[in-house]
């Protein structure tokens, strides 16, 4: 792709850069933060358009122009800028997949997570707390032996621990024996954590416009022109916009942006739904994950549990929560924790899932020259926001699949190739 | 709580029906080439609006029935029993 028309390399002249100086230099002289990223006209072409505001899209966004200069880019959303599931998941992060290739990806994340906060000059609030999954069978004890091992082999922190070793890292956990499900064990992971998802969408969405990128908000795609089998333009409810370079970003809503362009995606989508209880004091610093029993939590820094399971029975693009989801969630909580069943659950609510046939991503070109997709990122696309970001623009910038993310591509589905993560995340996201 | 009528039971917590898939028409395997088979079983129409679908009334009847569903809105505007020969037509 050629490299910037009307954009400059580097960073906006006068984009505030957040210090310890400067916040105590504008508490006392009580001057108002600059904004931390503009609304702009839509101009009517750009070198790349990406579609839709969550992790992905901004994430690509930022890199194609802080790592290859690309800064004539427009970020389009239909709501506001992590309005998707980026605003509404758990916000996990972990790299202990099944898969050799889905490890080494997650990892890659997990790395441009720990040096995100001084990337960005963002407090993204990772922390790296500890992931437990928890088996209660012989036979997820012998899956979670043989993740461990893959992961150990791709140099990621990850191990078998026994029903002892997770009554001491969670004391509120019943490991009994007399549980309905007892707990044989577990794989603990300890670079795993949580991060402040708002934080880190707007931490890309503030970087991005440092470098020059428009973000446009409440700005629908409703057409992608293509003719002679390329991108010309996309259509939106502000506008046209001329350019030769789309990335899908939607998550949720790949479909019906991909059919515009008449790229047909393996994909369904699907709710899922979370709930977060009333704030207590401190007692759970490791992120819990039970396959058997549908349910995973974690404790925020401000005291409420989030809580998670797996996606609703039927796809459906409505965001609706269901009576049926707290009622099993809360049956499951407490069978793990029996001493929380005095808690409230404060609210709950739903995002949308662009499900996969093999629980893995769709990274890469399609048959319309010039339209990229980054999508089917389903339950466990959060924590691969930077790393996606790094590879798609990468792709953009230079043409070539970056062998990180070969794997992913659309064809495999044709070719008979799939990649089988379902063991390792459909429930622990 | 969403309510499903089915065609013999009336209507219905849609928690007593297992989602079974868009409908579409299985290509014979033995004519069939492996590009048609990998459609039948990845592709998805996926829209975002009505859609004609196949549920079973697991905890009811036990049959399979088809739905015409807003996918938005999850408003069922049509139950009918399966075309004749099972799947249905691709819609
Ligand atoms: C309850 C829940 C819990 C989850 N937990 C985890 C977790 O613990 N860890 C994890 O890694 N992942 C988790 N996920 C998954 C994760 O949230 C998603 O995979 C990820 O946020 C996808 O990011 P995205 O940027 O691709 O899409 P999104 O954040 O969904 O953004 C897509 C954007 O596209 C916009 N859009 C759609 N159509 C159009 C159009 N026509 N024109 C313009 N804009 C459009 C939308 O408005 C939206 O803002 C969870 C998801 C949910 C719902
Ligand atoms: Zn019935």
């Amino acid at each position: 792709m050629t490299v910037s028309r009307n954009g400059s390399r580097g960073r906006r002249a006068g984009a505030t850069r957040y210090s310890a100086f400067d916040l105590v230099r504008r508490g006392l002289s009580g001057r108002d933060w600059p904004p931390a990223w503009r609304s702009h006209d839509l101009a009517g072409a750009y070198d790349a358009v990406v579609v839709g505001g969550g992790v992905h899209g901004l994430a690509t966004a930022y890199c194609l122009a802080a790592n290859h200069g690309i800064t004539d880019v427009a970020v389009l959303d239909k709501g506001y800028i992590g309005g998707g599931g980026s605003g509404r998941n758990t916000a996990i992060i972990r790299a202990n997949y099944l898969t050799p290739e889905g490890v080494r990806f997650y990892d890659r994340s997990v790395k441009l997570y720990e040096r995100l906060s001084v990337d960005l000059n963002f407090n993204v609030m990772f922390s790296q707390r500890g992931h437990m999954t928890l088996a209660h069978s012989d036979g997820s004890l012998r899956t979670m032996r043989w993740r461990a091992e893959v992961n150990k082999l791709q140099g990621v922190d990850s191990e078998v621990i026994d029903p002892g070793e997770v009554k001491r890292l969670v004391p509120a956990m019943d490991t009994s024996a007399h549980a309905r499900y007892p707990i044989l064990g577990a794989l603990y992971h300890p670079p795993g954590g949580i991060v402040r998802h708002d934080a880190v969408v707007w931490g890309y969405a503030r970087a991005a416009d440092a470098y020059g990128v428009h973000i446009h908000q409440d700005t629908e795609v409703v057409g992608i022109d293509v003719a002679g089998g390329r991108v010309r333009g996309v259509r939106t409810t502000r506008g046209t916009i001329a350019t030769s370079t789309v990335v899908n970003c939607t998550a949720g809503w790949a479909t019906t942006v991909a059919d515009m362009a008449g790229v047909a995606l393996p994909i369904s989508t699907f709710p899922l739904q979370a709930a977060v209880t009333e704030p207590v004091k401190p007692f759970l610093d490791t992120v819990v994950v039970s396959g058997t029993l549908h349910v995973y939590m974690s404790q925020t820094d401000r005291g409420e549990l989030v809580f998670g399971a797996s996606v609703d029975p039927f796809p459906s693009y409505s965001t609706r929560g269901s009576l049926d989801f707290v009622e099993g969630l809360a049956g499951h909580v407490l069978e793990l924790m029996p001493s929380l069943s005095k808690m409230r659950v404060l609210r709950q609510w739903a995002g949308l899932c662009d499900m996969t046939p093999d629980y893995s991503p769709i990274m890469g070109v399609t048959p319309v020259e010039g339209f990229y997709v980054d999508v089917g990122w389903g339950t466990y696309g959060f924590k691969a926001g930077p790393v996606a970001g790094e590879a798609m623009a990468e792709l953009v910038a230079t043409g070539k699949t970056p062998e990180l993310i070969a794997v992913f591509d659309l064809d495999r589905f044709a070719e008979g190739r799939l990649v089988g993560e379902k063991g390792a995340a459909s429930v622990g996201h | 709580m969403m309510l499903l009528p089915c065609p013999w039971c009336g209507p219905r917590n849609a928690a007593e029906f297992r989602y079974a898939g868009e409908t579409k028409a299985r290509p014979d395997p033995d004519t069939t080439d492996p590009h048609r088979w990998r459609d039948y079983l990845y592709a998805r129409r996926n829209p975002a609006g009505w859609t004609r679908e196949t549920w079973l009334h697991r905890a009811g009847c036990g049959r399979y029935l088809v739905a015409e569903r807003h996918t938005v809105t999850n408003e069922v505007r049509a139950t009918h029993p399966p075309a004749a020969g099972g799947g249905g037509a691709a819609s």
